[in-house]
């Protein structure tokens, strides 16, 4: 039913959206059944934040569903286009704040298309390491919240918020905060690592299989997961691909598309490493491709860990302050651990960026949730919206 | 069969609740109050003004530029200029700030204007346990809440502080080298027209208008006096006596500057 809204908008038809919309509604007579309409968050445990989800339900089934989001909405954009490009920075630290230095990275891959500046080498390794990093540590607290979600509380999300820790600790060491690094420049990284924190970094990915190995032991046969997870949440391919969808959500509907490979922006080239790719598109599906991800980081983090080379990691002639770069608009995207995060720049020559765009993920994967819901039990929406992995902070911005 | 995976699962959750009493890897957290871990070298938590010596307001090593204040991206930095100077650590005269006021109600920790202060002057502090009951002006620090000795910065961040140290240090030894070369030859001229003027204006009474000219031409400096002395003056004395007034001023201007020096030093 939605599916055919979706395509059929593609085709370039105009959607009609409904008067009252984004308002909680009656109950509706449907026929001899009553349909009930709740109202999930923005204050609920599952939505990872402030969002809410106007659920009509007939008896427990979903019939429809509608995401309200723009309650942690804060001007990120236009705060952006009102302030220097190296100010922007910090902000983008607190787009999705469990993946900060992606954000980083992100945003100083557009402004060094914009202004054409190369990255040293040294520094192009630094940040593969740390978005690996990164994405390690938010799949496994991903998943811990999705179990947690299942109704496990505890275990698997402190067995992950206990390795997080553990990468946390390197952040913190080399940039000074935890989740906040803001920690790369436009041509470069702010700081070096020294050889004694790429040892510890080196000891401490030595040691992440290990704790993979464990996850999987203690999650992935798990009968009552796998009870809850198999068939529930189906994401069809063509509709992935047509709603814009991207990252894990994606490839666990069984479409190979990884920026890392596409683009091989930085030096991802370099690095060998498989996609893993799911095959039904359901929940289960989003959880053990996220399981293998990272696995598959581990892979790139122990071979960049092995190849990093001496060298300054960022150009001593560079200025940070009065910035311009030449008139003109870039859009630099990464592989962030949630999918496709694009920042879009357009400069007039002055200080300021003219516009400032950001293409948050979260917020475009959060757009088929309806398509996905439809017809199955309000315990089940919970599971589901917990395996898309938002940050509302990126949602809303 | 069905159960296994809840039981190998189960079997993992027993290692690690077993483990944790033999392995001390296994806890990754401490008893807060109790224990504490050491923050990192490069911890930051909210930002603080360094000064050099005993006295904050003398050896503040803040000059008032504003740069920090307008690339804070949450804008929580506030600066009133002064509008008298006082020397810096080289002895060059800079402002201060009359009011340095943070507010970290507001603050990000982000340290963008430690990276842009170019006087090495605004450092991130370590210190996190700021809770206050007044949440206005509690979480609003003034100058004399965040000014910190530059001992208090090599406890908290060593390396950095060594490093921004021998930095400050070689700027200093380039300025005084300067400051030296221009007080000697500013004495040397000093000297140079003095013994001139002085053997000069005993010639001056005899030989006239002609030498006394030349005094004045030797002293350089005395510009004031070289213009009244080309100019036609009445008797040969009062030009001698012009010209070594204008020594004498050139050589008081030169031991002025020498003993700032030194109490720089």
């Amino acid at each position: 039913m939605s599916e055919s809204r979706i395509h059929s908008a593609a085709a370039g038809e105009r959607l009609e959206r409904p008067e009252n919309w984004n308002r909680p509604q009656r109950m509706e007579i449907d026929g001899d059944s009553q349909l009930l309409e709740v109202s999930m968050g923005p204050h609920h445990p599952s939505t990872h934040g402030v969002f809410r989800m106007d659920v009509a339900l007939d008896g427990e089934r979903v019939v429809r569903l509608r995401p309200v989001f723009g309650y942690l909405h804060r001007n990120h954009e236009k705060l952006g286009e009102g302030q220097s490009y190296l100010s922007s920075m910090p902000y983008t630290d607190r787009l999705d704040y469990f993946c900060s230095l992606s954000n980083n990275w992100a945003y100083a891959l557009a402004v060094e298309k914009l202004a054409g500046q190369q990255v040293p080498e040294r520094a192009e390794y630094l940040r593969v390491i740390l978005a690996e990093l990164t994405r390690f540590q938010n799949h496994a607290s991903s998943i811990g919240f999705l179990i947690q979600e299942m109704g496990a509380s505890g275990t698997p999300l402190m067995y992950a918020f206990r390795e997080r820790e553990k990468i946390l600790d390197l952040f913190e060491e080399l940039t000074g905060a935890r989740m906040m690094c803001n920690y790369m420049r436009f041509g470069g990284c702010r700081v070096d690592a020294s050889a004694a924190w790429l040892d510890n970094a080196r000891a401490r990915v030595a040691a992440l299989p290990g704790f993979v190995d464990e996850f999987e032991r203690l999650l992935a046969t798990n009968e009552i997961l796998m009870a809850r997870c198999r068939g529930v949440g189906i994401l069809r391919p063509e509709l992935a691909i047509n709603a814009g969808v991207t990252g894990p959500m994606l490839r666990a509907s069984g479409v190979g598309y990884d920026i890392r490979k596409v683009d091989g922006y930085g030096i991802y080239n370099r690095f060998s490493f498989r996609v893993p790719m799911g095959e039904h598109g359901d929940v289960y599906d989003r959880f053990m491709v996220r399981l293998l991800e990272m696995r598959e980081s581990v892979k790139i983090l122990e071979q960049a860990l092995r190849e990093i080379p001496e060298g300054p990691v960022m150009d001593p002639r560079l200025k940070l302050r009065n910035f311009r770069p030449r008139p003109g608009e870039a859009y630099g995207r990464i592989e962030a651990p949630k999918g496709e995060l694009g920042f879009y720049l357009i400069s007039d020559g002055g200080p300021n960026p003219y516009r400032y765009r950001v293409r948050p993920p979260s917020l475009i994967n959060l757009t088929i949730l309806e398509d996905m819901c439809l017809g199955h039990s309000v315990a089940d929406v919970v599971l589901i919206s917990g395996s898309v992995d938002i940050v509302l902070g990126e949602v809303d911005r | 069969m069905f159960g296994e995976g809840i039981l190998k699962g189960l079997a993992e959750t027993a290692r690690n609740f077993f483990g944790s009493f033999v392995s001390p890897e296994r806890l990754t957290t401490v008893e807060y109050p109790e224990r504490r871990i050491a923050p990192f070298e490069a911890a930051r938590v909210f930002p603080f003004l360094v000064y050099d010596g005993e006295d904050p307001l003398a050896g503040l090593r803040c000059v008032a530029c504003q740069i920090c204040e307008k690339e804070c991206p949450p804008q929580c930095i506030f600066i009133v200029k002064s509008s008298d100077k006082k020397p810096d650590f080289v002895g060059k005269p800079q402002n201060y700030p009359v009011r340095f006021e943070i507010d970290i109600s507001v603050c990000m920790s982000c340290q963008i204007c430690v990276e842009v202060c170019p006087f090495d002057a605004i450092k991130m502090n370590t210190e996190f346990e700021l809770s206050t009951g007044d949440r206005f002006g509690g979480l609003l620090l003034n100058l004399d809440q965040l000014v910190k000795p530059n001992e208090y910065y090599h406890r908290i961040h060593p390396a950095g502080a060594a490093e921004v140290d021998a930095r400050l240090a070689g700027e200093k030894a380039k300025a005084e080298e300067k400051a030296k070369a221009a007080a000697e030859a500013a004495r040397a001229a000093a000297e140079a027209a003095q013994a001139k003027a002085a053997s000069e204006a005993a010639a001056a009474n005899t030989t006239g208008e002609a030498g006394a000219a030349k005094t004045t031409e030797g002293v350089g400096a005395a510009k004031a006096a070289e213009e009244t002395g080309v100019a036609k003056a009445a008797t040969g004395e009062a030009e001698a006596k012009a010209a070594s007034d204008a020594a004498k001023a050139a050589a008081e201007v030169a031991s002025q500057k020498q003993p700032d020096q030194e109490g720089r030093r």
